[in-house]
């Protein structure tokens, strides 16, 4: 469970997230979708506690990021935009690394390290150094070393992003298999990929909430697309409308 | 603790686990080697031209500990100076470059337990390098009689000096996200200490006193002497939670912004 609430974050004259609030209920997987440069990342790192809010509150299992920071990190699972790898260590002793540093008891480490090989494919790869491996086994390295720790909570930024199609179709999948009992919450600006994988959808357009529903409310009689640039193209005005479109058609 | 040590041994394995271990061992101590040698040649001449003019005053006078240790300890604290930074550079950028900076920050770890692991990292690494460097001396009580325990203080100056050059480096790794600026930045701040002592000499009154009690050169040549007193120990120890109490707010920073 993530609750955000009049969430807004400011760096100096630039409001890059104003007053967000959404939640994401335990078992779902929420999609949070936007353009680029719409405030994604920046959410995603306050509510990680990477970043400070200016102002407002997120809690994470109940727990409040600013005041119990060490509460909420340990039960999160996150997974920044570029995949946090040491390219100098091989795989396995990276994910030990990060198990201990997520504070898996040391007996557990070992079959921690094992489950998370398995479900992220990377059993054939677990000496490889890192930095020699391709962008799509840093990718689900970098899930791997979010999920380590068995977080009841999975922030993912654009986990599929420069993936090829098998690939993408790959973690989709391994990501759909994670809700159940998990939060996610899932950044991205490929519109199937919503459809496919997320509960609930938020749209962030210019650092603001624009759309906060179920799937299935949003999809009745229109595609996610249409709802998408809908969204966007009135929080922009009507001259970022064709561009806007353009891209996604692209 | 347990993260301390975590956070350690990976600074480690990335240090021996690549060159920059070895590389950086080989060249303190190839030069360190040379010194050594030059300072030895040096001392056997002086001695072989004072035995011939038969002047035993002299000859007494002469010791290996001023000749050779003492200045071979200056000249060694001179190469830590430049290798150092190169020790700490890598601290702080790289995880800024590579993103593991974001892993880290984001797990259940407390931002002194980051800054104290990566300096005991750094710490093995230098403790290393002083304490081989411990064979020229040790040659030397082999073959020659030097005054052991004053030879001791000596490398215990250096030792101290090289932790606290760490923590130095150290902090200001923590500011940048670039390993050039990392590496000139502390070489800068490093030789400032080092020097500053100079100025001492000109400038009188408290002042004076202050700029020579600051200078590190002041506290590491009265250990060269053999005399550790309490004062210089307060010196080092000062300097060292100094620098990583403010690596730790530094590093804390980020959550202020």
């Amino acid at each position: 469970m993530i609750e955000v609430a009049n969430l807004t974050k400011r760096y100096g004259d630039l409001s890059a997230v104003r007053d967000v609030s959404f939640t994401a209920p335990t078992g779902q997987i929420l999609g949070f979708l936007g353009p680029n440069g719409a405030g994604k990342t920046t959410t995603m790192r306050i509510i990680t506690g990477f970043l400070p809010a200016t102002s407002g509150t997120v809690r994470v299992e109940g727990f409040d990021v600013f005041q119990q920071s060490t509460e909420v990190r340990r039960r999160i699972g996150y997974l920044p935009e570029n995949p946090p790898l040491y390219n100098d260590m091989a795989v396995a002793p990276y994910l030990r690394f990060v198990a201990r540093l997520k504070g898996v008891a040391r007996r557990d480490v070992e079959p921690a390290l094992e489950r998370v090989l398995e479900t992220c494919g990377l059993t054939g790869v677990r000496d490889r150094l890192t930095g020699h491996l391709s962008k799509g086994f840093r990718q689900r390295v970098g899930l791997a070393q979010a999920l380590i720790h068995d977080p009841p909570v999975l922030v993912l930024d654009e986990p599929t992003i420069g993936l090829d199609p098998a690939q993408i179709r790959d973690i989709r999948s391994l990501i759909k298999t994670l809700g159940g009992k998990r939060t996610v919450v899932l950044s991205t600006h490929i519109l199937p990929e919503v459809a496919q994988v997320c509960d609930k959808v938020v749209i962030i357009s210019n650092g603001r909430i624009v759309v906060e529903d179920a799937l299935e409310n949003l999809t009745r009689g229109r595609s996610l697309e249409e709802v998408f640039l809908d969204a966007i193209s009135k929080d922009l005005g009507d001259g970022a409308r064709a561009p806007a479109a353009a891209d996604v058609e692209a | 603790m347990r993260n301390v040590v975590a956070i350690a041994g990976r600074e480690l394995r990335s240090y021996f686990g690549s060159p920059v271990a070895y590389v950086l061992l080989a060249a303190y101590l190839a030069l360190a080697g040379y010194f050594f040698y030059a300072l030895l040649i040096a001392f056997n001449q002086t001695l072989q031209i004072y035995q011939m003019m038969r002047n035993p005053e002299m000859l007494q006078r002469f010791n290996l500990n001023q000749m050779v240790i003492a200045p071979l300890l200056h000249n060694m604290s001179v190469l830590l100076i430049f290798i150092v930074p190169a020790v700490t550079m890598r601290m702080f950028p790289e995880e800024k470059r590579a993103g593991t900076y974001e892993l880290l920050l984001t797990s259940p770890v407390r931002i002194g337990e980051i800054v104290f692991g990566k300096f005991l990292g750094g710490l093995v690494l230098v403790l290393l390098m002083v304490g081989l460097s411990g064979f020229f001396g040790a040659l030397l009580r082999i073959y020659g009689n030097p005054e052991v325990p004053m030879m001791l203080s000596g490398y215990l100056g250096l030792g101290l000096m090289a932790v606290v050059f760490l923590a130095v480096g150290t902090l200001i790794a923590s500011f940048t996200d670039n390993v050039v600026v990392a590496y000139v930045g502390t070489l800068f701040a490093l030789l400032v200490l080092y020097t500053v002592g100079w100025l001492g000499e000109t400038i009188q009154g408290p002042l004076g006193g202050f700029v020579r009690y600051a200078s590190i050169t002041e506290h590491f040549a009265e250990m060269t002497k053999g005399i550790i007193d309490t004062k210089d120990l307060v010196y080092f120890a000062t300097l060292l939670f100094l620098a990583l109490f403010l690596t730790h707010r530094s590093v804390e920073s980020v959550r202020w912004r």
